[in-house]
């Protein structure tokens, strides 16, 4: 476009003595040097988006008493992987990654099936009443969490569910979060209801269409779903606080947050503990990114 | 209205549409019935819970007693209120501000179309996928006085090494500082409104000779009001309500620099087992978060711009 606009300027411009190769010349000339800092501030910002992680990583692996050095030093030498198994040892991490497993799965679970059986409801069901109470759905998305902190835990605590994992599993099964229902909800709208129409005229009636045709049309969604799921129950780290008390009973992320309490001056294990933590968010992210990045641009929220 | 209409039909069609109309309102109830029932028992009863037991003195094991307005009376005598209450709202109207510029500022230099953009975004999205107990021991160690990163990045330029979160001054913007880090959430959502906006605007702009600056101004920022309209909305709400990382990190400290809110909520609520009075806290701060956000959408009909409307 703007190629054209410059042919024009030396056909009928001032500047008639030069020619269209100097002036293809000068404007490479120009986009080169335009590029290369868009390159070198991307780079920049990249690198200080990165180093804390690298930090994390050259701390993890430092021997005991090197990571207080001063100015720090980068690669660690020697390079200690002891440290991970001693980090791993010190606490029953294996436990707390089983705890957070347990809780992950069967959240994601609960969520993939209340979420969508709700979303089937609001996107191909008009029943009275059906817009109110989506838009009470969506506001809910906007409700500060402050304000059902203390109930729900004196909820759970009546229910003798505290120090169980039912408080973080549970709600799972109520509709998920209204997040994954309006995520689902918003990707059954882009299925045609001819599909529906067919269906009903075979005789199929409201559950055989979404259990039969919806679901299984809609695994993109569904991915999605199971990635923000996974990453939430795994980084979650107020509701186990609240609602788990035994050590067995720990979740990962509490089980990081009690080794530093213990641990507080041994940053190389502290950081080891917390690479492991982090990895199997990272790999889920890099394996999946495609569908997360979906789920923040469809619904507008990053799920912090 | 409804039932004249349906008077006027035949009885046939009358009675088979009513059947079908049940057969809807029946299975619709059946499929949201999950999430009402959520609803009901998991936000709409502990909301209602929380209005009651803020008029309560009750202390988890003793019995729950009324005492009026108490609760509230003795939240503005509490210097601690005070103190968390500035220090929520130092933090709020420093760090969503300058969020909303570096999730802006970075997403529109992940909008340009040069080679290898897609790894550059991985890698500003990076930081925000990792789990806050992570990223707050990693900031930890970063702050760390006298062998953190931070220092030494300090130090590399000739400026002096500084005691970060155990200095009462710097303590808040270190916060402010690591909440930076992990705007890719944000930023993401800006990318997706940079991509939603209409090449032929610029196409149009640059016909008649816009500069760069221009374009930004006249272009770009009207375009993405509703998206930023958005993210100070949710930024807001998010901000208010910090707590993991600062309970992990500093537990209020220095000098309750870093008391903030939800933080003093929860010790109320889970170290003094006072439900009344958290739950008073937490009223408090949800009517300030409500007004804020009404506030906002009164606000938003002067400055954001919806080029159709947008349908849910």
């Amino acid at each position: 476009m703007t190629a054209v606009n410059q042919k024009k300027t030396i056909q009928f411009g001032p500047e008639q003595q030069t020619t269209l190769v100097q002036v293809r010349r000068r404007r490479t000339r120009r986009q080169l040097l335009v590029r290369a800092v868009l390159y070198l501030v991307l780079t920049v910002i990249g690198l200080i988006m990165l180093l804390p992680l690298l930090w994390l990583i050259s701390t993890s692996l430092k021997a005991r008493g090197l990571e207080f050095t001063f100015p720090p030093q980068w690669i660690p030498d020697p390079v200690v992987w002891g440290n991970y198994h001693e980090a791993l040892t010190i606490l029953p991490f294996g436990r707390f990654f089983l705890n957070t497993i347990t809780i992950t799965l069967l959240s994601t679970l609960g969520s993939l099936l209340s979420a969508s059986m709700v979303a089937f409801g609001f996107a191909r069901i008009p029943f009275p009443g059906r817009r109110p109470l989506f838009v009470l759905l969506l506001s809910t998305l906007m409700l500060p969490y402050v304000v059902t902190l203390i109930p729900s835990f004196l909820l759970f605590k009546y229910l003798r569910w505290l120090d169980t994992f039912l408080p973080l599993i549970v709600p799972s099964f109520f509709g998920g979060s209204a997040f994954f229902v309006f995520l689902i909800r918003q990707f059954y709208a882009t299925i045609p209801l001819d599909l529906d129409e067919a269906a009903e005229m075979d005789g199929a009636g409201y559950f055989r269409i979404w259990w039969s045709i919806l679901l299984p049309l809609s695994r993109p969604v569904m991915a999605t779903v199971v990635i923000f799921s996974f990453i939430w129950n795994w980084n979650d780290f107020l509701g186990p606080l609240i609602y788990i008390n035994s050590l067995e009973n720990f979740t990962l992320a509490l089980g990081l947050a009690g080794f530093r309490s213990q641990h507080s001056a041994r940053w190389n294990l502290l950081m080891a503990a917390s690479t492991v933590v982090l990895i199997p968010v990272l790999v889920i992210f890099f394996v999946a990114q495609r569908y997360f990045i979906r789920g923040i641009v469809t619904s507008g929220l990053s799920g912090r | 209205m409804e039932t004249v209409l349906n008077f006027m039909q035949p009885m046939i069609t009358r009675s088979g549409r009513s059947r079908r109309w049940w057969r809807i309102l029946l299975a619709g109830y059946l499929f949201v019935a999950p999430w009402l029932l959520g609803f009901i028992i998991f936000t709409a009863g502990p909301m209602i819970a929380s209005i009651v037991i803020a008029f309560m003195k009750w202390e988890v094991i003793s019995t729950p007693e009324f005492v009026g307005l108490q609760n509230f009376v003795e939240l503005f005598k509490d210097p601690l209120f005070r103190v968390s209450l500035y220090n929520t709202a130092f933090y709020t109207f420093l760090a969503v501000p300058l969020q909303l510029i570096v999730a802006l500022l970075t997403a529109m230099l992940l909008n340009t179309k040069v080679r290898g953009i897609a790894l550059y975004r991985t890698v500003y999205y990076l930081p925000s996928v990792t789990p806050v107990v992570a990223s707050a021991m990693l900031w930890l160690w970063i702050f760390n006085p006298e062998f953190g990163l931070a220092n030494a990045l300090l130090e590399r330029f000739g400026l002096p090494k500084q005691l970060w979160l155990l200095d009462p001054n710097l303590a808040k913007p270190a916060f402010i500082i690591m909440s930076l880090w992990g705007v890719g959430g944000t930023m993401v959502i800006f990318l997706a409104g940079l991509q939603g906006v209409p090449a032929e605007l610029y196409e149009a702009a640059s016909i008649d000779g816009a500069g760069a600056l221009h374009r930004f101004r006249q272009i770009t920022l009207p375009m993405l009001t509703p998206v930023i309209f958005f993210n100070l909305l949710i930024g807001l709400i998010d901000s208010f309500q910090i707590f993991s990382s600062v309970f992990i990190m500093t537990n209020g400290g220095p000098q309750n620099q870093t008391l903030f809110y939800v933080l003093y909520l929860y010790w109320n609520g889970f170290k003094y087992f006072q439900m009344g009075y958290a739950s008073a806290l937490a009223w408090v701060l949800f009517v300030i978060i409500m007004l804020f956000t009404l506030l906002q959408f009164r606000m938003s009909k002067r400055w954001v711009y919806y080029e159709t409307d947008i349908g849910v």
